[in-house]
């Protein structure tokens, strides 16, 4: 079984190669990326115009399965990732029952290797039940699969518990994940704290809440040796903490969304629960700080913490709204935005989805290289598209960015050779 | 002039046209409630839902007077915030009440923006009674109207008021409706009731009480509650009296002529002290009695031209 894709614009940022160029897959794995590869009975896919990059790599996303698959489950959130040009997923704990034991592990596992549509890779918890009290056994979870921890959702306020998880964890040589929020701080807010919620009357969230757990998390990482993953930045302070953190050669990465780079507090204006969420959208500074983080090499990984929740979770009071917003088809176009800005080049913008990742969960993919499976994302940069939730492939809506005009189409993804999404 | 809103969800978006319209209605309106009759046809055949999901005593009884008085048919649901969380959302809530075919359905809600949430949603009129800590648009245009009444004016006044600023819908549709009417808006509170970036709306913010007096023609102050969710704001009651209550005393650093207002309940010798309640410069059962009259003209504006005048 051959296949050429032909004449596409190969971006691998992981080799440092952007150029038109031929790609030859035999049996799912890349042969040869050259100029003018002609084999007389291979498939051809014409990639005139288009971008050829390595399939995109999500490090956190909310899969729901098991236990909350009326949102979403491994199927649907997989054909999602597929759809945004996503071809590995990581998928946080925090299902029912939460992804603290062995045999959860291995549903999910299993669930993704017969039914998912990308590779599906599985983010153990740190606590027992997220409880954060107890540990989970990681040396076991990591044996059988788990690419990092994570009691995402929830901050391990305790910090000797944090300290004891990272020490742990070390000689299994995966990180953990911190979704840092110090909530005794942000004590029921529902938004960025600011002039915005207090024209709404809605509790805020200061940026304190955030940058005080992550300075303490990074410490301990410091402290520990352990390697750390910031999740989801949202605040100018947490950019300079990792900033600082890095030059002091403290072995730390961060993530951003595409909607903390998108998106201000404004959006909650008109009380749009589809612009609630965990951490809250920021203001035009924080906006502006995580944008030099990207461009500077701080925020290592653009990732899209996926949170599909269903319509009647949404439609309610803005207090009453449960957090987050889907992000997997959104999140190419979103991203390319910061190239037509000028603030990214291509290569850089694409490192974030695929090189970066892979590196910081260290996941095999990310990058087109010979010998390697033939996980490849075809797109056109160019061509518009308005966003409607309808159309998704998910099974929630909730997104902010309905009706949104974005550049970016994911033409065709490619997992180990064969196609899983197609748009002509 | 005419009036062009359909819904009445805060005064943050009312021009000071809009709000000069609904005084001077309500002033025409004002004259029925001390009649022996107190009744004209106004909205003879309108069927007004009287939705709260808050305990409320003057505000219900205010808004189903102003109803009775315009002849519409008023109904009073009273959903308490439990029957909320075990049971049916809001949205469905609504959409049952307006099968019934309602005019106007005049909502209270703990929920910030729960009035604007029916509005989408619904096709009837909706009068925002209070939701949250966002805004209580009828309360804040009966204290410009009481403030109107006195003064002859709300253009130029130095308004001050006091209290937890933060957690008020009261505060918040008074600073909005003052400023837009050309008043000077002074906001006074402990630290913990100043809400961030409040200041951006034109107003002076204070922590020193008696700053925020000197010269006032108004003091408004706000009930005050020792916790909120739970979490303790103030050290005291008795600590707040002492730094924010007004007496006597602190009221001398007004002018001479200066007006005390409360929304109610007052808790007396916290906020404000016996004294200052029951002295000759409060207004405060004036505002109640103006209510029902500016009740009754937002009733009357957001349905539309009339049939005939008041």
């Amino acid at each position: 079984m051959k296949t050429v894709i032909k004449k596409g614009r190969v971006v691998d940022p992981g080799q440092g190669r952007e150029q038109i160029l031929d790609v030859l897959i035999v049996d799912g794995i890349v042969a040869r990326i050259a100029e003018a590869i002609d084999e007389a009975d291979a498939e051809i896919i014409d990639a005139r115009g288009m971008v050829v990059a390595p399939g995109l790599i999500d490090i956190h996303v909310h899969l729901r399965d098991p236990g909350q698959e009326y949102k979403e489950d491994i199927v649907s959130g997989t054909r999602a990732a597929a759809a945004g040009g996503f071809t590995a997923v990581a998928c946080m704990p925090n299902t029912a029952p939460v992804n603290d034991t062995l045999a959860v592990t291995e549903y999910i596992r299993n669930r993704a290797l017969h039914e998912g549509l990308v590779r599906v890779y599985p983010i153990g918890a740190i606590t027992k039940g997220l409880r954060g009290e107890t540990l989970t056994e990681m040396g076991e979870l990591a044996a059988g699969g788990c690419v990092a921890f994570s009691d995402d959702g929830r901050w391990i306020a305790d910090g000797d518990l944090m300290r004891r998880a990272l020490e742990y964890v070390k000689p299994f040589g995966v990180p953990l994940m911190t979704h840092a929020e110090d909530t005794t701080v942000s004590a029921g807010g529902v938004m960025n704290e600011g002039f915005v919620a207090t024209d709404l009357g809605l509790k805020g969230i200061p940026w304190v809440a955030e940058d005080a757990a992550v300075f303490r998390d990074v410490m301990l990482a410091a402290l520990t040796g352990t390697r750390l993953h910031v999740c989801h930045i949202s605040t100018r302070g947490s950019v300079d903490i990792l900033r600082n953190a890095k030059k002091a050669g403290i072995g730390v990465t961060g993530e951003v969304t595409p909607h903390h780079f998108t998106l201000t507090e404004e959006a909650v204006r008109g009380y749009d629960t589809n612009a609630k969420m965990s951490p809250p959208l920021r203001t035009e500074e924080d906006l502006e700080a995580i944008r030099q983080g990207l461009a500077d090499g701080t925020i290592d990984v653009i990732a899209t913490d996926h949170a599909p929740h269903h319509r009647d979770e949404k439609n309610v009071e803005f207090n009453l709204a449960l957090n987050g917003i889907v992000g997997l088809e959104t999140a190419l176009s979103l991203t390319l935005a910061l190239v037509g800005k000028g603030i990214l080049t291509l290569p850089q913008a694409l490192a974030k989805l695929t090189s970066a990742p892979a590196r910081v969960l260290s996941l095999p993919g990310g990058s087109l290289r010979e010998g390697s499976a033939a996980d490849i994302v075809i797109f056109d940069p160019q061509r518009k598209w308005t966003v409607d939730p309808q159309l998704f492939q998910s099974k929630s809506r909730n997104t902010p960015f309905a009706g949104r005009q974005l550049e970016g189409v994911v033409c065709r993804t490619l997992v180990g050779g064969r196609t899983v999404f197609r748009r002509l | 002039m005419s009036f062009s809103h359909k819904h009445i969800l805060g005064t943050r978006h009312l021009s000071p046209q809009d709000i000069t319209l609904i005084l001077d209605t309500a002033e025409s309106f004002k004259e029925i409630n001390a009649r022996a009759i107190k009744k004209v046809p106004t909205l003879r055949g309108k069927t007004v839902v009287n939705l709260f999901y808050e305990a409320s005593t003057r505000t219900r009884t205010s808004f189903e007077i102003a109803e009775k008085r315009l002849s519409a048919d008023a109904v009073n649901i009273a959903a308490s915030s439990s029957s909320v969380v075990k049971g049916e959302t809001l949205e469905d809530t609504a959409k049952n009440i307006e099968a019934m075919r309602p005019d106007i359905i005049v909502i209270r809600h703990f929920a910030s923006g729960a009035a604007d949430y029916l509005a989408k949603r619904l096709d009837c009129s909706i009068i925002n009674a209070g939701d949250g800590a966002h805004e209580h648009p009828s309360q804040a245009l009966l204290d410009l109207f009481t403030m109107r009444q006195h003064k002859g004016r709300i253009a130029g006044l130095t308004v001050t008021i006091v209290g937890d600023i933060t957690h008020s819908r009261v505060a918040r549709s008074n600073l909005f409706a003052l400023h837009s009417m050309g008043a000077e808006v002074r906001l006074a509170g402990p630290g913990t009731m100043i809400p961030p970036g409040i200041e951006k709306f034109g107003c002076k913010v204070f922590t020193a009480m008696d700053e925020a007096l000197a010269g006032a023609d108004v003091v408004m102050m706000l009930r005050i509650q020792l916790e909120r969710q739970g979490r303790s704001l103030l050290p005291s009651l008795r600590e707040y009296a002492r730094f924010y209550g007004l007496n006597r005393d602190k009221l001398k650093l007004a002018r001479e002529d200066v007006l005390v207002m409360h929304p109610g309940p007052m808790n007396r010798g916290v906020e404000i002290a016996s004294d200052v309640a029951d002295g000759e410069r409060n207004v405060i059962l004036e505002q109640v009695e103006n209510g029902v009259a500016v009740r009754m003209a937002l009733l009357y504006l957001v349905s539309g031209p009339a049939p005939e005048n008041p």
